[in-house]
């Protein structure tokens, strides 16, 4: 056990804070993602390495080795400085890393730099009303029509499908084919003639995913990551860093302190909640949880850094990491009772509302990006090798 | 930056399971556990290992490592079932010592698997049944109950104002109490005017005494619990139900899931607290509270599910599936139940008085 980073990296965790000491004026709060002042913040930090770090310089990136222990440090400082680390989003934290691994070097070119500037905004459309957690059974088709692929189908619950310049896409190019066999994965422009998207409100009132309907929609045929027909190998690159970037430790515990106070300045009779030993007991456990998840993550970094095995420690992570915070934000919650379900304008309102605004959102997690039946089933299977389902008889091929 | 086990440290674990598995098997403990063979025995095996004198300083006959391999140990010693005195006589005991100073002759004893520490702290966590010691002019009265690793030499007493005495066995009235885990041999001690030796009078001590017996307990819950994920995994390999392994059923892998799921990142913290105990002090006690409180949810938990997968093999004295569950049940009471552990965490972090 060696917790030191050496002279080396707190020699990094100086220089960050130093920056951050001298530029935290410039950083934006919240605000639209396209305004100026996002996007030169956005540049910035690209220009000293804080983000877009291991992207290389050809691409618009910063250009460093990739070292998890230096990004490690910088998101740690960016997060108890509580100043924007710059833009995320599924263009840059799910179609990049993917364009690196598979894309064409002129996709590279094309795509890189724009992305991770932030003018150049992705969604991601691989969910589809008969495909979801069984996503290879997904019927979108592509058919090659001269230099251009015919898009048709459906998409849904896309995320910030409205706000996208873009959509990396996952469809069928091969009908015939076994049914992982038989997908592409393509790019286009979310306003070619042809798409249509409609919102769809979900339960926290906001309208962030979308349907996303595709009538003959024209698409050049280079717009193709990887081969025809490798599809799924290639949205499976994706879905390995979606699932690594969930669960940020600096949040959680970012969130068990909103949780601390909001229980020191909440009161029932007059006492304040912290001194109600059913509700402090609870507030113990969460942190005994996130305690446990934060060096599991400790773990899951070193093991990286010293190549060792951690894989069913990191398997664990989305399953554990969305639901404890989804009992975290209930607690904050309980600790307000009925003042607990105050939404929208009331004079009683907490915190902005977003106790109940992430206690929803955080099932929104458990479910999205592999529902946790999924985790359990990937967990059970690949981590403790368990045998599979046995597979019924195709009754889709045999009805379509 | 290493967040793991050294590679010294992964051998150490690697030789101390196989001799485990090798020699103290489940149809020892079974014994053992029955009165038909002692304990005493692999307590000396492991003496020879170097088990007991895994925390006591090179000067004085140990090894002089830190109280992270003690927690490796623990771990080892829960994953088999393992009946020893190792809480009291490798851990708690030369930790007081250590902490008391100038107490080199028994720390060498203990060492050397010589001397046995029995540890009678229980009524500073939680005094039950009007028990409670007093000290006043070098002698103990009151009654100890549930002491750990009863049947020992000497006992680690805590009174009333958190001081720590030693007393000798023959000095006193005790008796053994029934539990129902039988491989931990737990005893009440009656003091009247009993002869003690003063080893401190700074809670800190008896505090620093605890976390690391909390530690080591949260490690062998870690230990135990792993194993019935093991067993309960391979189970459901192997029996067949419906013409189908019923490991391929959902409804038994993810209850094999929630349990690694769970269990997994008990591994990281399990590790913290043991290197916090010694490197990080300002952590340590904060630390080793969660440590044992989440260990006995989540060990629950697991002794639990585990049973539950092997159907009505589970339930059986068969499989002895059950030494494991009664362990990890031990562990969960013992130094302080979670409720209480986790209102210690609060006060250590002034969120109650
Ligand atoms: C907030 C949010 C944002 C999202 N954003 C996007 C996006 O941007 N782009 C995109 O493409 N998709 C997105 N999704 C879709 C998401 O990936 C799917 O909702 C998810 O994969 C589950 O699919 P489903 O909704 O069809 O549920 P279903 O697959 O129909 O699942 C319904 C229930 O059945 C269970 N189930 C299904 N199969 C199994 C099985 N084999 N074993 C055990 N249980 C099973 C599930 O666990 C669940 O409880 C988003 C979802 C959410 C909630």
């Amino acid at each position: 056990m060696d917790l030191s980073y050496g002279a080396e990296y707190e020699a990094i965790r100086t220089e960050v804070r130093d920056f951050i000491s001298a530029h935290r004026d410039q950083a934006p709060k919240g605000g639209n993602m396209r305004s100026k002042a996002v996007l030169d913040w956005q540049k910035l930090l690209i220009e000293h390495g804080y983000a877009a770090r291991t992207i290389p310089e050809a691409y618009g990136g910063f250009g460093a080795e990739p070292d998890v222990l230096a990004s490690r440090i910088i998101a740690e400082e960016f997060a108890n400085a509580q100043v924007s680390q710059g833009l995320g989003g599924q263009g840059i934290s799910m179609l990049v890393p993917t364009l690196l691994e598979v894309g064409s070097e002129e996709q590279k070119q094309t795509f890189i730099r724009p992305t991770i500037h932030g003018e150049m905004v992705w969604c991601q459309g691989y969910s589809e009303p008969g495909a979801g957690s069984d996503l290879a059974s997904l019927r979108t088709a592509a058919v090659l029509d001269g230099d251009e692929w015919v898009v048709n189908g459906q998409k849904i619950w896309t995320s910030t499908a409205h706000l996208a310049d873009w959509i990396f896409c996952l469809v069928r190019t091969e009908p015939d084919a076994p049914k992982h066999q038989g997908i592409s994965f393509l790019l286009f422009r979310m306003d070619t003639p042809g798409i249509e998207i409609r919102p769809l409100v979900d339960m926290t009132g906001a309208a962030n995913f979308n349907e996303v309907f595709f009538t003959d929609v024209r698409v050049p045929k280079q717009q193709i990551v990887g081969t025809r027909g490798e599809g799924w190998q290639v949205a499976n690159a994706i879905l390995r860093h979606e699932r690594d970037s969930l669960g940020d430790p600096n949040i959680m515990l970012s969130r068990l302190n909103a949780l601390i106070k909001l229980m020191h300045s909440e009161t029932i009779d007059g006492r304040r909640v912290i001194d109600l030993p059913a509700y402090r007991d609870r507030l113990m456990r969460i942190q005994g949880r996130v305690m446990a998840l934060g060096f599991n993550d400790m773990r899951i970094l070193s093991a990286r850094i010293n190549q060792k095995d951690a894989s069913l420690a990191r398997m664990v992570v989305k399953l554990q990491g969305t639901e404890l915070r989804h009992e975290l934000e209930q607690l904050g919650i309980d600790a307000m009772g009925e003042l607990g379900l105050a939404y929208g304008k009331n004079p009683y309102l907490r915190d902005h509302g977003n106790w109940q605004t992430h206690y929803m959102y955080y099932l929104g997690l458990i479910i999205g990006g592999g529902t946790s039946q999924i985790q359990k089933n990937i967990i059970s299977e690949r981590g403790l090798g368990l045998p599979r389902e046995p597979k019924v008889a195709a009754k889709a091929a045999a009805t379509a | 930056m290493d967040f793991g086990l050294s590679e010294e440290q992964t051998l150490f674990q690697d030789t101390l399971n196989a001799f485990l598995a090798e020699q103290v098997g489940l149809e020892r403990v079974r014994r053992i556990a029955a009165g038909e063979e002692s304990a005493s025995a692999v307590w000396a095996e492991l003496a020879e290992l170097g088990v007991c004198a895994l925390l006591a300083p090179e000067a004085h006959g140990g090894v002089g490592l830190k109280p992270l391999d003690a927690a490796i140990a623990a771990e080892c010693l829960g994953h088999h079932a393992t009946p020893s005195p190792f809480l009291g006589s490798a851990v708690m005991g030369p930790t007081a010592l250590l902490l008391a100073g100038g107490q080199g002759e028994r720390l060498e004893r203990l060492a050397a698997g010589d001397l046995r520490m029995g540890i009678a702290l229980g009524e500073a966590i939680a005094a039950r049944a009007e028990a409670g010691v007093r000290a006043s002019d070098g002698k103990l009265n009151g009654k100890a109950l549930y002491v750990l690793d009863y049947g020992a030499d000497e006992y680690l007493v805590a009174d009333s104002n958190r001081g720590l005495h030693l007393v000798c066995a023959s000095d006193l009235e005790h008796r053994p109490l029934a539990t129902v885990e039988k491989t931990r041999p737990t005893g009440e001690l009656v003091f009247n005017d009993c002869p003690a030796i003063p080893l401190s009078t700074d809670p800190a001590h008896l505090q620093a005494v605890l976390d690391a017996g909390r530690v080591m307990l949260a490690a062998d819950t870690l230990g135990a619990a792993q194993n019935m994920l093991d067993q309960a995994v391979a189970y459901a390999k192997e029996r067949e139900q419906f013409n189908r392994p019923i490991g391929s059923f959902q409804a038994v892998k993810h209850m094999c899931a929630e349990m690694a799921a769970h269990l997994e990142p008990c591994r990281a913290l399990v590790w913290y607290a043991g290197h916090a105990l010694s490197e990080v002090p300002e952590e340590a006690h904060l630390t080793a509270c969660h440590a044992k409180a989440h260990l006995a949810e989540v060990g629950t938990f697991v002794a639990r599910t585990a049973t539950e997968v092997h159907g009505g093999m589970g339930f059986t004295d068969l499989l002895g599936l059950h030494y494991w569950f009664k362990r990890i049940g031990f562990n969960r009471q013992a130094l302080g139940a979670p409720e209480l552990v986790r209102e210690e965490a609060a006060r250590a972090q002034q969120l109650a008085a």
